[in-house]
């Protein structure tokens, strides 16, 4: 099986320029800029296989999108190859570009003034789609995205969960085998985005379609990408399962606790002396939790001894959740 | 586009025969009696004005604002994920506004304007097909030096007072304020070798007889040569464009 994307040593540069302090700085700057050479993407490679759903995250400006970018024909790489569905983006993009379906959460791709079901008929003239192949496809993804009152309105009047189900659906009006997702959950409820997440799913199933997505919610990664790529300042930190990530990462176990009268945190430390446990007291909600490494005879026995010095409403055990995993790969900027 | 919100549609035909009729009070002041300036009648002089005008809903267009606003917000990322040339889409887009206007607002105009002042047709079918062949012409000159303002946004990023400056340069040096043999003998020189005439001046002499047969036919091919030479400039720079690109706002 073919790769849907193959990335090698990819670079973008972008040119910074710095504008000079004050008044003096401002006249010089009509003369000759300060700039600086900065790369956005810093020579990465990697390569998805046909059929697969990857998660492609980093911080705010780690140079996600500017790679989308680059894998959609839009901007020119500065060094270094990419064959996405076998063709080269930039060079061949009229081609290249009805292989593929692309969503920017942050911009829309329809036409603001006019009826959504106009913009789909005027994109599925783009793509020279036949009423078949378009009746066919768009009526299963119009029903599922549920998005059939919403045809005969202008786009400026929906709202964005609206909006954003129009714009996934205008992405695969000519069933492309790859789909490029920039935040596309970006700003939804949490309907919307299960909406969005099943749909995604149902047609991965179906046709097979691979999908590349970004995006700062964790969330959506979790439910439907087995692998996720992790890029920081233009490089990449780590390729592989999400679930490796949370293996290696994911150690220590919290446990939270609510008693039924009032508790000294002192007792609850004195209580698991010579344990290594981290007791901590929120006091707004009243819960004491204890941190502490994941192993399974600690626990129990931490609860042993808790449960029978006092009385308890409530016990929860936590895993660190991937969010906290991630923001620790961020502040350390390596896994 | 342009259906989508009726009052626009609606005031637009009432701009054109409200223009048609300021130039017409403007020409008849300045006319004030005289029969003939630079053998020009009044009643060609009107017409002049009133093809000039009709013949601009057909051949203006607000291409490079919008490539200039689609650059700057960024949204030439969605262009460019479409599969079809970013310059001919916006030049089709043109040319699709610009038959609408025509069939839809300066007609109606012009029919309106035409019961109010002394607007002369000409029956000659030949007249008729070298003004059509001639303000396709036009379209493409004017469409051309939009584009080629447009693409400055991609080096500029900001090029508003460059839009505005072609724009009153076109308005001025095309022969839409008023014809080109009313400027100096000097300046009528110059413009010869520019391709403003081609917009507004030659359609509208030709259509209002003006020029001769010999001289429509080779003032047709200076426009068709122009739109030849523009093209050049256009396909470098978008060339330059496309490596250089900075999609702003993320």
């Amino acid at each position: 099986m073919n790769n849907a994307i193959e990335v090698k040593d990819l670079r973008k540069e972008f040119k910074s320029y710095s504008s000079r302090s004050g008044l003096r700085g401002a006249f010089r700057d009509l003369f000759t800029r300060n700039y600086k050479v900065v790369p956005a993407v810093n020579d990465i490679s990697f390569s998805v296989r046909q059929g697969e759903m990857v998660g492609y995250i980093g911080e705010n400006g780690a140079g996600k999108s500017t790679t989308i970018k680059m894998l959609t024909g839009i901007l020119t790489p500065t060094t270094g190859s990419i064959v996405v569905n076998g063709m080269n983006p930039h060079k061949e993009r009229e081609k290249f570009v009805r292989t593929i379906g692309v969503v920017f959460g942050q911009r829309s791709q329809l036409w603001w003034d006019i009826a959504v079901q106009e913009s789909f008929r005027l994109l599925k003239k783009v793509y020279k789609v036949s009423d078949a192949h378009y009746n066919e496809h768009m009526d299963h993804v119009i029903k599922t995205l549920d998005i059939e009152p919403l045809l005969d309105k202008p786009v400026r009047k929906l709202s964005l969960g609206q909006r954003m189900r129009c714009e996934l659906a205008a992405a695969l009006i000519h069933n492309p085998p790859l789909l490029f997702l920039d935040e596309p959950t970006i700003g939804l409820d949490v309907l919307v985005k299960l909406k969005i997440r099943e749909f995604l799913k149902e047609i991965n199933e179906k046709y097979n379609t691979t999908i590349l997505l970004t995006t700062h919610d964790l969330t959506d990664i979790e439910a439907l990408c087995e692998r996720v790529i992790m890029l920081d300042e233009g490089k990449i930190i780590y390729n592989g399962a999400l679930r490796d990530l949370k293996d290696k990462w994911g150690d220590g176990k919290e446990l939270q606790f609510q008693f039924l009268e009032k508790v000294d945190l002192d007792a609850l430390k004195n209580l698991t002396i010579g344990m290594p446990v981290k007791w901590e007291l929120d006091e707004k909600e009243h819960i004491y939790s204890a941190l502490l490494e994941d192993i399974d005879e600690l626990i129990s026995q931490v609860i042993a001894k808790v449960v029978e010095a006092f009385k308890i409403k409530d016990i929860k055990i936590n895993e660190t959740s991937t969010e906290e995993i991630i923001r620790n790969i961020y502040e350390k900027g390596t896994v | 586009m342009m259906l989508a919100y009726r009052t626009n549609y609606y005031t637009g035909i009432l701009i054109y025969s409200i223009n048609i009729g300021a130039y017409y009070f403007l020409w008849a002041a300045i006319y004030s009696g005289k029969q003939h300036i630079e053998g020009l009648s009044v009643t060609q002089m009107t017409t002049y004005v009133a093809v000039a005008w009709m013949a601009r809903a057909f051949y203006f267009n607000n291409i490079d604002r919008e490539m200039a606003v689609e650059i700057m917000e960024g949204k030439v990322a969605i262009e460019l994920i479409r599969p079809y040339s970013y310059l001919g889409m916006k030049t089709m887009q043109g040319l699709g506004e610009g038959i609408f206007r025509l069939l839809f607002f300066s007609v109606p105009g012009l029919v309106i304007a035409s019961f109010i002042f002394p607007v002369k047709f000409t029956w000659n079918p030949t007249v008729w097909g070298l003004f059509g062949i001639s303000i396709l012409l036009s379209f493409f000159i004017n469409t051309l030096l939009n584009l080629l303002t447009g693409i400055t946004t991609f080096f500029l990023f900001n090029n508003s007072g460059l839009i505005r400056a072609k724009r009153v340069v076109i308005d001025l040096f095309s022969g839409l304020l008023l014809p080109m043999s009313f400027f100096p003998g000097w300046a009528q020189d110059v413009m010869k070798y520019l391709p403003f005439q081609g917009i507004s001046y030659v359609p509208s002499m030709i259509f209002t007889n003006g020029f001769s047969h010999q001289q429509a036919i080779s003032a047709i091919w200076q426009q068709f040569v122009w739109v030849l030479v523009l093209i050049v400039p256009i396909q470098l720079l978008w060339i330059l464009a496309k490596k250089q690109l900075i999609i702003q706002g993320g």
